[in-house]
């Protein structure tokens, strides 16, 4: 069964958590992801799901505890704004290690910003925005396909490890449409959830979810526990795409829509016989060191392009670690880079390096 | 024969405003003084007002909320749509935003609908979820009719896969769209698509085809 349709990013992420066994999504209307919670809201009571409007994000994300502490695949979403007023319960739900998948889809800040597309929660979704030490496992997907796949691996890889995680995309990839199949979604995946709060039957001792630990030594062997999962996440979850870094002088980065105009600018560039490659995360927690680390021995510069202020730019000198000298173009408050500025970047990166 | 006032709606996705800006275009070269209305309530994103330039280079008047592609989300409708039912030489199109939830913004003219003929075209793609079927199809322009106090008189067809649309595609559910038709009690008036997917349309559809460009481009496009 391949048969083929057109949905927008938005619609995409619900069919492929409701095809990856969720049932259970609250939601809180924000532009530009509402297109995912009209669809849950048509969908949901169809198939025997919940599709729950809150009265805010807040309630929101602590439905969403509620529903990820009984052992159900739980989602919710907003954009930027409303991940802001969800942090709070991103990190209890982080701390009580559950597992959930949370979707951003960005928009312009600070503060209310505005509505068009931008990559500069960066920051924010890989380094904390909630209190605590804790990470979310974050997946940036760059077409309507890809976010199928994602966010099927979302819920499997946020069960396995208990870890929730994150969608992140932006108002572009959440609005365009292009065709589509669910074929890449995998069977969810089974986990003993002896963990969750179903209901003893009078046969085992009750499971508390929780995340206030009365000693510091509890807390600490706690976070110490759960940092070992973490590091397993970093050497096993890392993901990117990446072609032509072999002989490449300059390495172009990019994730989610803007990797979509740096292909289109680097093909052009290498039409003209630059030796360009691209490396585009498809995790950006864990980050995909390892790739770039191995990058950093033959290419002569990196260029990060974002539509922030120079955020993951950060993640890409760590991972580089001095080797090579890192550059950063960027556009923000909802304009998207242009192929054309792309080319000049690295025409201007390529001249000084000669 | 061309009606002046012509009404698109139909379900967000469906391909509305690109099928607008072609009808506009296509009245704008024979001859006509062509007006074209975004009234999108409900979608801050590719939206006709993204092809002001192609509109302005075919001598195409836009009218669009001042907020379109601006960075507010504001549900305004422009406030210079009355004038052109006082124009009796301009053609209308009206691009309207998604479902029933769009279609609600067309309420607030409907003494002038009444006034004189008008085309209602309902735009469907079955290659959209939601969409799929006859009855999908049925309930929503049922909704759409209630919401805009308008009726329905035409059906365009414009199933279609985006980049992978081939010469199959806008036919592959045609029998939906058929008993759709049957249902509403309206003809299908326009086949939609490029030149090169409707060029093995079987002979009896010639008068239907439609055929388009694309005009709003990706970020990646340009």
């Amino acid at each position: 069964m391949s048969e083929k349709v057109l949905m927008k990013g938005n619609e995409a992420i619900g069919e492929a958590a409701i095809r990856s066994g969720c049932r259970h999504f609250f939601g809180y209307p924000i532009t530009p992801q509402t297109e995912l919670s009209a669809y849950m809201a048509k969908k949901m009571p169809k198939i025997g799901g919940v599709f729950l409007q809150a009265e805010s994000e807040v309630a929101a994300i602590n439905m969403v505890y509620g529903a990820a502490g009984a052992g159900a695949r739980a989602m919710t979403s907003s954009s930027s704004p409303g991940i802001s007023l969800k942090s709070e319960g991103i990190s209890y739900i982080a701390g009580a290690d559950l597992p959930c998948v949370i979707v951003d889809i960005v928009r312009g800040g600070p503060g209310l910003g505005g509505i068009q597309p931008a990559q500069s929660d960066y920051f924010q979704v890989t380094k904390g925005g909630g209190h605590g030490d804790y990470h979310l496992i974050v997946y940036a997907p760059n077409s309507v396909q890809e976010i199928v796949s994602l966010t099927a691996d979302a819920f499997n890889k946020s069960e396995e490890y208990r870890v929730p995680a994150m969608i992140l995309g932006d108002g572009t990839l959440g609005q365009m449409m292009e065709p589509v199949d669910f074929d890449s979604v995998p069977e969810p995946i089974t986990t003993n959830k002896d963990w969750a709060t179903t209901g003893t039957g009078l046969k085992r001792e009750h499971n508390i979810i929780n995340s206030l630990y009365l000693s510091p030594e509890a807390l600490e062997k706690t976070i110490i526990e759960r940092q070992k999962r973490y590091d397993i996440i970093k050497e096993k979850e890392q993901r990117y795409e990446a072609h032509d870094i072999e002989d490449a002088d300059i390495v172009v980065t990019a994730y989610g829509t803007t990797s979509r105009v740096v292909e289109s600018a680097v093909k052009t560039l290498r039409e003209e016989g630059l030796k360009v490659g691209v490396i585009r995360p498809i995790t950006l927690w864990p980050f995909p060191v390892k790739v770039f680390a191995e990058a950093a021995n033959t290419a002569k510069a990196f260029l990060s392009v974002e539509m922030s202020m120079g955020q993951m730019v950060e993640d890409v000198k760590i991972a580089v670690n001095g080797k090579a000298p890192v550059y950063f173009f960027g556009r923000t408050g909802g304009i998207i880079p242009t192929p054309q500025e792309i080319i000049e970047e690295v025409r201007k990166i390529a001249g000084g390096l000669k | 024969m061309s009606v002046r006032l012509n009404v698109f709606c139909g379900h967000f996705g469906s391909g509305k405003t690109e099928v607008s800006i072609n009808y506009a275009i296509k009245l704008a070269n024979e001859g006509k003084k062509v007006t074209i209305i975004d009234l999108d309530i409900v979608n801050p994103y590719f939206r006709t007002a993204d092809a002001r330039k192609i509109l302005n280079e075919h001598g195409i008047e836009l009218i669009a909320s001042e907020f379109a592609n601006s960075n507010l989300d504001m549900p305004t409708v422009p406030q210079d749509i009355k004038k052109v039912f006082y124009d009796e030489n301009a053609y209308v199109i009206f691009d309207v935003g998604g479902d029933d939830d769009g279609a609600f913004a067309l309420g607030q003219y409907n003494s002038f609908f009444q006034k004189e003929p008008y085309r209602m075209i309902f735009v469907v793609s079955t290659k959209r979820p939601l969409t799929e079927t006859c009855d999908d199809l049925y309930e929503m322009a049922r909704n759409i009719e209630h919401a805009s106090r308008l009726k329905f008189t035409d059906i365009a067809n414009n199933t279609n896969l985006g980049k992978l649309t081939t010469e199959d595609t806008l036919l592959s559910d045609y029998k939906e769209i058929e008993a759709l038709s049957e249902k509403m009690g309206i003809p299908v008036t326009m086949q939609c698509g490029l030149e090169k997917s409707l060029s093995n349309l079987p002979k009896e559809f010639d008068e239907q085809k439609f055929p388009m460009n694309i005009y709003i481009k990706m970020p990646w496009e340009v």
